[in-house]
């Protein structure tokens, strides 16, 4: 039987030779989700922003337009209305109501929709954050997002050497910054499941990336003559099919979710797969590279060959 | 490695067999598990509240309120205290301190003295004796200041979190919820997550009423006709709304009352609904011995006087006492339905709740949505899944075969480890399941590619197997580390579904670990013994 593969057994792609092209794109794309966020912000949900989230069901498809003016002159400020999977399923976004609670505003907006659109309106889900507690987890996104980058940067540094640390976290901030800038081109709502989908992005992209460092730490002993940017294609090109592989499989995984899972998870499924994607170019077009930046270090002090082959002489 | 000891094969059949068997009652219905023998695992992954619908509510509670009454209290004993003493003085309360000036300087010894005897000792413990409530500031001359102690405001903090949680633990237990957890949820909030509920409306109204009864005297010299919600009304008394409202929401009538508590509704000590002889729904309330006591003393003093029974602040009757009520029981009746008859009767069996509640984050999922969820979520894992051992058979051929059988097994034991632990199993958790097994795949991947190198090289089979094992077990753990490290920390922070999120991740890792390291191994290398191939498709 003749086998898959994702890319040919033997690749020479000279990526540290494009390494330039690869600095400018990355370059730009940073600029530019920075600049996105700044001039467009984010799409907070209610987690940070605090507010009432209300899901509503109809029985027939609703007119989104209508919706939307019928619950604008509420006098609650600022709503945002927008269909949730199917046509029938409607998102509401209220402002938060001081003098008003949740289950007071629901009942106003159902009275108000089935009078206005003239179907039933039936409410799946009911959501209110309170300005302390989109404070807190505010702070609790930011803290733990800064606290994984950090964890992994001494945990890197242990177990390699400070300028893996480095280039690790230098791909890291990489993938987190543009991911938060695709969430403000497209403004899927940015909530507590992104943060998840961010740290899992970090966790993966690391994996990523700590696989190939493995493989240039043993090549960097193996190899001692070898110029760096020669030893570093080499070892990309080595990878390139494990790179490949575990990304293709874990965005298979990924699609699964995002067609199949619900609405509820889109918004996490998608940063995730585009986390996949920008965390496989990382690893090997930034994390790789940049170590030329630092001083490696080429004495012998990764593991020697980690193995003395004790094989019976039948199997040799 | 040809000597695959036998200790190790069975213990690895062993881990994998019960990590398995671990997740058989996910599977099973109750009378299934029921006719089980016990030593049989019987515990389930919990749903969590986005998959079987529920309520999340975070309340904080308002401590404010009770550290200005406690300051209040320690006024009145002083003020008590000093006046048995025939010591003259004002006393008042600035901020949040007590004031007291002295009409003779003189008396300033003695009057520290008199305070000094009412500080109580909070706090104490094994270890300590506790610390004073009250701080008696440094001075002279005829003012004294005092102020609560920290360890006073903490205590009554503490106290009071923990009295509204077991409040909100009768009167959420009394209308009969499954398993609902109300916990404390840092300093000064209380977490209540009452899965399945269908009527979130009637929850939170539960939770959300103080249920404060107390009885006061009507004050006769203000004409309650004319009454509007502004009106000035002597000192000592106040405008209060009526409990009934009309079909505008508001108020029936406005009462002058006088804020004098006569008997307080802590010594409630029995509400039912009920009906009285006219046939109306009324909640009929007995006291405790010193409610009792009270209420009579306060009945045969003002017969013929109105009684007005108020309820968080609203008015809900005022009968005229006709003669003293000694029994020590009685019946309020304010227009109830049926169903606030025996709302407000459950209230009151419950307790009032010490101190304000109020909603800082709510989530409710309906049922149906819930159940979408859990089809959605099955869908995905399905498709996802099939997916992805299409595609690893397709790339590693027959091992890629030995990798879904790895994989499936995998997969059980992620739900038995969840089992294991009675860990919440969320939406997010689902997509961390399926996202664990694309990560599953990893493993196997680094280890098969290793092989193929070493075949490459020219190593023959065997060998080859071995060193690939051998040269990627480092860098599985230094991959699957950098994401336990993410898990933990998104455990640690996260809430509801992303802590569900996070335990599938983690359990997930060291499953896919233990499958791909070892229980793949074994099954590749008893497939080599036996066949002894001498070339690989790899």
């Amino acid at each position: 039987m003749k086998l898959l593969k994702l890319v040919p057994e033997d690749t020479h792609i000279n990526f540290i030779g494009v390494r330039k092209f690869a600095y400018v794109l990355s370059s730009l794309l940073l600029i530019s989700s920075i600049a996105l966020y700044i001039v467009k912000d984010l799409n907070f949900g209610i987690d940070f922003k605090g507010g009432f989230l209300i899901e509503a069901h109809t029985d027939h498809a609703t007119d989104v337009g209508k919706v939307r003016s019928l619950t604008s002159d509420l006098g609650f400020g600022d709503v945002a209305v927008q269909t949730f999977g199917q046509d029938n399923e409607i998102l509401i976004r209220l402002e938060y109501q001081e003098d008003k609670s949740l289950s007071e505003v629901v009942d106003i907006v159902r009275v108000t929709l089935e009078k206005g659109i003239g179907d039933n309106v039936r409410f799946e889900r009911t959501e209110s954050v309170g300005p302390k507690v989109s404070g807190d987890l505010i702070e609790a996104g930011i803290f733990s997002v800064l606290l994984s980058i950090g964890a992994v940067l001494l945990y890197i540094w242990v177990r390699f050497e400070w300028q893996f640390g480095l280039g690790a976290v230098i791909a890291l901030i990489h993938d987190v910054l543009i991911t938060i800038g695709m969430f403000s081109l497209t403004r899927l709502e940015f909530n507590l499941n992104i943060i998840a989908a961010l740290l899992t992005i970090v966790g993966y992209s690391l994996n990523d990336t700590v696989v190939v460092y493995d493989r240039i730490r043993e090549n960097l002993g193996k190899y001692r003559k070898m110029e760096l940017p020669e030893l570093l294609n080499h070892t990309l090109n080595e990878t390139l099919s494990r790179t490949t592989m575990t990304s293709f499989t874990t965005i298979i995984a990924l699609f699964a979710l995002f067609y199949f899972g619900g609405e509820v998870i889109h918004g996490f499924t998608a940063a995730m797969i585009w986390g996949i994607f920008v965390g496989t170019y990382s690893s090997i077009f930034i994390a790789s590279p940049v170590l030329m930046w630092f001083d490696l270090n080429r004495e012998p002090t990764a593991k020697p060959e980690p193995h003395k082959e004790h094989i019976p002489e039948q199997f040799r | 490695m040809l000597e695959f000891p036998r200790w190790k094969v069975i213990t690895i059949l062993l881990v994998s067999f019960f990590g398995m068997l671990l997740s058989l009652p996910n599977f099973l219905s109750d009378e299934q598990l029921e006719k089980l023998p016990s030593f049989f695992p019987s515990g389930r992954v919990t749903l969590g509240l986005d998959l079987q619908g529920g309520a999340h509510m975070l309340m904080g509670v308002d401590v404010s309120e009770v550290i200005k009454r406690m300051l209040e209290d320690k006024r009145d004993n002083i003020r008590d205290d000093l006046r048995d003493e025939k010591i003259t003085h004002r006393i008042t309360i600035r901020g949040e301190e007590l004031v007291i000036t002295l009409n003779n300087a003189a008396d300033r010894d003695n009057a520290t003295r008199i305070i000094r005897s009412s500080i109580e000792k909070v706090g104490a413990s094994m270890t300590s004796i506790g610390s004073d409530d009250l701080v008696i500031e440094d001075g002279s001359g005829p003012v004294i200041n005092l102020h609560l102690s920290e360890a006073a405001v903490i205590d009554k903090k503490n106290q009071t979190v923990a009295q509204s949680i077991e409040v909100l633990r009768r009167r959420i237990d009394a209308m009969g919820t499954k398993e609902p957890t109300i916990q404390q949820n840092g300093e000064d909030s209380v977490l209540i997550q009452v899965p399945g509920i269908k009527d979130t409306q009637e929850l939170k109204k539960i939770i959300g009423t103080t249920a404060q009864m107390n009885f006061h005297l009507t004050d006769l010299t203000v004409n309650n006709a004319t009454l509007t919600k502004n009106s000035r009304v002597p000192p000592g008394s106040s405008v209060l709304p009526s409990y009934e409202v009309d079909e505008n929401g508001n108020p029936l009538f406005y009462m002058a009352i006088k804020n004098r508590i006569m008997v307080p509704g802590e010594d409630l000590a029995q509400a039912n609904q009920g009906i009285d002889q006219d046939n109306q729904i009324v909640v009929n309330i007995s006291f405790n011995t010193k409610g009792g006591k009270l209420f009579a003393d306060a009945t045969r003093t003002n017969v013929g006087k109105p009684f007005a029974i108020v309820l968080d602040g609203k008015v809900i009757s005022a009968p005229r006492i006709n003669t003293a009520i000694l029994g020590g029981s009685a019946s309020i009746s304010g227009g109830f339905t049926a169903k606030e008859a025996s709302d407000l009767a459950l209230l009151l069996r419950a307790g009032a709740l010490p101190a304000p509640l109020t909603v800082e984050e709510e989530r409710t999922v309906g049922p149906d949505l819930g159940a979408d969820s859990v089809e959605a979520g099955k869908k995905a894992s399905i498709i996802g899944l099939s997916a992805v051992m299409i595609f690893v058979m397709l790339t590693y051929g027959f091992f890629g075969f030995i990798v879904n059988v790895a994989l499936t097994v995998n997969i059980f034991m992620i739900f038995g480890v969840l089992s294991l632990f009675g860990a919440t199993l969320t939406l997010p958790g689902i997509a961390g399941v399926v996202l664990t097994v694309g990560m599953a795949v990893d493993a196997n991947v680094l280890i098969f590619e290793r092989i193929r190198e070493e075949l490459k090289r020219g190593k023959s089979v065997l060998p080859s197997i071995e060193v690939g094992y051998d040269r990627a077990l480092s860098t599985i753990v230094d991959a699957n580390v950098t994401t336990l490290i993410a898990a933990l920390i998104l455990f640690q922070f996260g809430l509801g579904p992303i802590k569900g999120f996070a335990v599938t991740l983690a359990a997930g890792i060291f499953t896919s670990v233990f499958t791909a390291v070892s229980l793949s191994r074994l099954m590749i290398v008893t497939w080599v013994r036996k066949r002894r191939p001498s070339s690989l498709v790899l």
